[in-house]
């Protein structure tokens, strides 16, 4: 059943992810943390910190490691073939006409079209990792003792880095976490 | 294409992914570059411009670029055996580096100092999407199609404030897609 499940969620991850890259991330929130509450936000957080750090493309690394989490190598399996099994179909079924008509103008014109959607919705994805990272208790609550200022200055910085010094995006993702973790050291002494 | 066996064609395949997906970092679009490098440029197996338009057909489609990427061109070179072997070589890497990490995971996030790593590092991937959506965000934002900025708007007010599944805020908006790409194209034709 869990597996039916697993191959289900990322069956659509697969499926929808259009654009590329963060794409997916949306898409593997909503099927992940919001409907089946395999991650918490946190964990969700730390997945795609993991994806920015390897190699891989995030739906396949959270495929993976969501699939091993909630049902060990044979959910990993399953959910990694549930999330190209799309694409192969797609992607081939797509060659397949390209060779013949040599003609992709409303695909590419329709995907114009779902592009600032896709948009839209990493910027959601991105706000929950912000909240992960910002307040104790995962939910945007202003009260002092909720929210990290520690952590507001990371980004602060991070920001700085990447568009200021086009710092490389995984040394910046770095860096804070070494802040993070000299600062926890420190305090435990 | 020079005189090559189809057994050495799979082979070069699904080392090719294989190395390319284990040791490429920064997303799909480097990989689709140096795949182009490599079946292009170095093996002479397809042609300049017919990579270009392979390459399209990976963006278009849904699912992880890197799979697409291998997917064209293993159909390209050898049918579905070839998307068979250019997909497992370009997923085998993720899974295997993604497996050992998520069987480490809940010890290594219980330790106080590794959970302060992931924390802080939090802040930083927030940094980094952050900026990835300002660029994206600013490229619609420039291109002037007040459609595009609507429906970026909405789509951001649908799934934020109302919780709206995303999956069907991408049929919507795809249908939609359709509807305007068909009304354009009759409209270029019959001008």
């Amino acid at each position: 059943m869990i597996y039916l499940q697993l191959f289900l969620s990322f069956l659509q991850i697969g499926a929808f992810s259009f654009g590329g890259g963060y794409a997916a991330m949306p898409l593997i929130q909503e099927q992940v943390v919001t409907l089946h509450g395999w991650l918490t936000a946190d964990t969700f957080a730390d997945l795609v910190t993991i994806a920015e750090m390897t190699p891989g493309p995030i739906a396949i690394n959270a495929a993976t490691f969501v699939g091993t989490q909630v049902a060990g190598v044979p959910g990993a399996v399953v959910a990694t073939i549930a999330c190209v099994l799309p694409s192969c179909l797609f992607v081939t079924l797509l060659a397949m006409v390209y060779t013949r008509y040599r003609d992709l103008a409303l695909l590419q014109q329709t995907l114009a079209s779902l592009r600032p959607a896709v948009v839209a919705m990493i910027a959601k994805a991105g706000m929950a990792i912000l909240i992960s990272a910002f307040f104790a208790d995962q939910t945007f609550r202003l009260a002092k003792d909720n929210v990290s200022f520690r952590m507001i200055c990371y980004f602060a910085a991070a920001l700085f880095l990447l568009r200021k010094k086009k710092a490389n995006p995984i040394l910046v993702m770095v860096l804070c976490g070494i802040c993070e973790m000299l600062f926890t050291a420190a305090v435990s002494l | 294409m020079e005189q090559v066996s189809k057994a050495q064609i799979l082979r070069k395949l699904f080392f090719s992914t294989l190395y390319l997906s284990a040791f490429t970092f920064g997303g799909g679009y480097v990989i689709v570059t140096l795949l182009k490098n490599r079946f292009v440029d170095q093996y002479h197996w397809i042609d300049e411009e017919e990579m270009l338009d392979l390459v399209a057909i990976a963006q278009s489609s849904p699912g992880a670029i890197a799979v697409n990427g291998a997917i064209v061109v293993g159909y390209k070179l050898a049918g579905l055996p070839g998307v068979l072997l250019s997909v497992l070589g370009a997923v085998l890497p993720p899974m295997i580096i993604l497996s050992l990490i998520s069987v480490c995971y809940d010890a290594f996030a219980s330790n106080p100092l590794v959970g302060a790593l992931l924390g802080g590092m939090r802040a930083g991937v927030g940094a980094v999407i952050v900026s990835v959506v300002y660029d994206m965000g600013k490229k619609i934002v420039l291109e002037k199609d007040w459609i595009h900025i609507a429906i970026m708007i909405a789509s951001f007010c649908l799934c934020y404030f109302c919780n709206v599944n995303v999956v069907f805020i991408l049929l919507a908006v795809a249908a939609f897609g359709v509807l305007r790409a068909v009304l354009e194209q009759k409209k270029g034709g019959r001008s």
